[in-house]
């Protein structure tokens, strides 16, 4: 009887390690990254910079903001984030009360035609063509239309109309209402939870998209993104590093020279925290909002 | 797996049509005018944008032209197929795409299991969730922040990983890891696991969930202890959803993007970083060689086709339900 009990507090002990190890891997490249982006650069290069800033500073953030570049970026990407979610949500919700109506009569086709385009897509060429023809390309809308309903995220939301009381739709159409009302005044309010969820999903995209901006705007500094503007800097700063030997002089004067690597770092928390800001608020609806998707399927 | 939930729903659909059909189509055009108004402009939408790119796959039989309208360009059948299947860098190409995605699919196709399940094993509620929440924390940020704390975190001029192991004493001198072609695949590998690991696991916990708590009664009364309950009732109760998981897996090997690729590689590791989607996106669209480019694009979905068939039948015949 002991023997067992030793074993299962061993047992126990062990997943718990396990845990607070994945924690640990999972958090520490981001306190580490933040460290950085305060820690003064010529002292970053001597290494040792763990979770809290050795030589503390302001001036790789100071260094952001002179940037004229990063300042129309960070614009460009608050922009296409707020229009883009509030359009894609409003739409994907509208869509997916309609073809939830069990009386529509497009129902089935439109619900076929979205769940087609989960398996097929024309690819990279043809979408590119089609933004070129449509005179998208090198315009901020390329980051509106193009991406406006996500099948997936149509389907969760449906899922999520269907589960509803009928018996509320029914009460407002005999009361009048029609069904743009029913819509507004009764489905959006009930739908909260899984509009959050997907909004963030959304957003996020939004947020974290850069190869729109490389292939569509790549040429036109008014319509930059953050995301895109790091980009630029990691594979410049990828290039020049792999070029250089690794004597430590040569590493200092390079990053001197260079965009320095704490500059690099204050980029990537700017680029990461309205992530981290907004989560914490959200995470509690998203599992439930991608399980409902998954398990009625 | 939303294809099957829209055709059950159907069928109740389809009994309620009967009833309608005796009134006029324009009588109900009428009643559903709105209904209409709030759908007909993501359906042209729908067609624009998904549509009219597949129709583009007619390319890949031209010498596309972009001035020339349709009529007028000149077909050349398979033969940028040809083309593609004799280059010499096709070996190249595909030995990276299938090697990665092989790598994706062995090493991190179990871990999220893994990780779920020893996350089952948790009483303590609040410890549980906040190892969850930390988790999926990785998933919402971009493949261009994850490339930049990577290139940091193995940075020789003082990343993590090279401290470290200076530290234990197991190299003397920093390593330039991301300047070595043959580490570029684990490279890629471990970031994809580390990104993603808590979010894949979300949907074996909902299944693990799913579980009726009597089975792990009956085993507890027969003896069980812990790793044989794990083995013998939660295993076997979130089969099904590893197993349809898997032949999704399976159906994307080829589809394996260029994200990770484009963003954490560099002239020293090419040989071991291009991939078809970056090999599409240098012919097709840098070269403008759109035929060509969507030739290989064309090939790529049809060989991941093949695949999730292949995939399917082998686990049918295995006595699993297969995704069709």
């Amino acid at each position: 009887m002991n023997k067992v009990k030793l074993g299962n507090a061993v047992g126990e002990s062990f997943l718990y390690i396990i845990m607070i190890f994945t924690a640990i891997i999972t958090l520490y490249p981001f306190l580490n990254i933040t460290a950085i982006s305060f820690n003064d650069y010529l002292d970053t290069v001597k290494g040792g910079v763990t979770i809290w800033p050795r030589v503390p500073t302001l001036r790789n953030y100071e260094h952001v903001l002179k940037n004229e570049l990063l300042v129309v970026g960070l614009r460009n990407s608050i922009l296409r984030t707020v229009i883009g979610t509030i359009l894609s949500l409003g739409s994907t919700t509208m869509l997916a009360y309609v073809i939830s109506r069990k009386d529509f009569i497009l129902r089935r086709v439109i619900s076929l035609a979205f769940v087609i385009t989960m398996y097929v897509s024309g690819g990279m060429i043809p979408e590119y063509l089609l933004m070129l023809k449509l005179k998208l390309a090198n315009t901020f809308y390329v980051y509106l239309i193009p991406g406006l309903i996500g099948a997936w995220n149509l389907f969760v939301i449906r899922s999520y109309i269907d589960g509803l009381p009928e018996s509320l739709q029914e009460s407002a159409k005999i009361d009048g209402a029609n069904d743009i009302i029913i819509f507004a005044k009764i489905i959006v309010p009930l739908c909260v939870p899984v509009l959050a969820t997907i909004g963030l999903f959304y957003a996020v995209g939004q947020w974290n998209s850069w190869f729109d901006t490389y292939i569509y705007c790549g040429s036109n500094d008014q319509l930059t993104t953050l995301q895109y503007e790091l980009m630029k800097i990691l594979s410049a700063t990828n290039v020049e590093a792999m070029s250089a030997s690794l004597d430590v002089e040569a590493m200092k004067r390079q990053a001197v020279k260079i965009s320095p690597e704490s500059i690099r770092m204050a980029i990537t928390v700017v680029v990461t925290t309205p992530i981290l800001l907004v989560y914490p608020f959200i995470q509690k609806y998203f599992v439930k909002g991608i399980t409902i998707g998954a398990i009625k399927g | 797996m939303q294809y099957i939930n829209t055709w059950s729903e159907n069928n109740k659909v389809g009994a309620y049509y009967t009833k309608k059909r005796k009134k006029k189509l324009s009588t109900i055009l009428y009643e559903q005018k709105y209904l209409l108004v709030m759908s007909i402009p993501f359906v042209i939408w729908l067609i624009i944008f998904k549509y009219i790119p597949l129709w583009g796959w007619t390319m890949a039989f031209q010498n596309f032209q972009l001035q020339k309208s349709f009529f007028e360009q000149e077909w050349v059948g398979f033969e940028h197929f040809v083309t593609f299947l004799k280059d010499p860098d096709f070996y190249r190409i595909m030995r990276n795409t299938l090697g990665m995605s092989l790598l994706d699919l062995i090493v991190g196709f179990p871990i999220p299991i893994i990780f779920a399940l020893l996350l089952n094993e948790i009483k303590n509620g609040y410890f549980k969730r906040t190892v969850q929440t930390v988790s999926y924390l990785p998933h919402f940020v971009s493949w261009v922040v994850i490339a930049s704390i990577i290139s940091k975190i193995l940075s020789p001029q003082g990343g993590a990983v090279n401290e470290l192991l200076i530290a234990l004493g197991i190299i003397k001198r920093p390593i330039q890891f991301l300047a070595i072609p043959q580490l570029f695949w684990w490279i890629v590998t471990f970031a994809s696991i580390w990104k993603e690991m808590g979010w894949n696991s979300i949907i074996y916990l909902a299944a693990i969930g799913g579980i009726d708590p009597q089975l792990y009664e009956s085993a507890e009364i027969d003896g069980a202890g812990r790793i044989r309950k794990m083995w013998h009732v939660t295993l076997p109760g979130i089969r099904a959803t590893i197993v349809i998981l898997l032949i999704l897996r399976v159906g994307h090997l080829i589809n394996i993007g260029f994200e990770r690729q484009m963003l954490l590689g560099n002239n020293l590791v090419k040989d071991y970083a291009d991939v078809l989607d970056l090999y599409v996106l240098e012919y097709g669209i840098k070269m403008a060689r759109f035929s060509y480019g969507t030739a290989v694009g064309i090939f790529k979905s049809v060989v991941s086709i093949i695949l999730l068939f292949i995939a399917n039948s082998f686990s049918k015949k295995l006595g699993e339900s297969g995704v069709f």
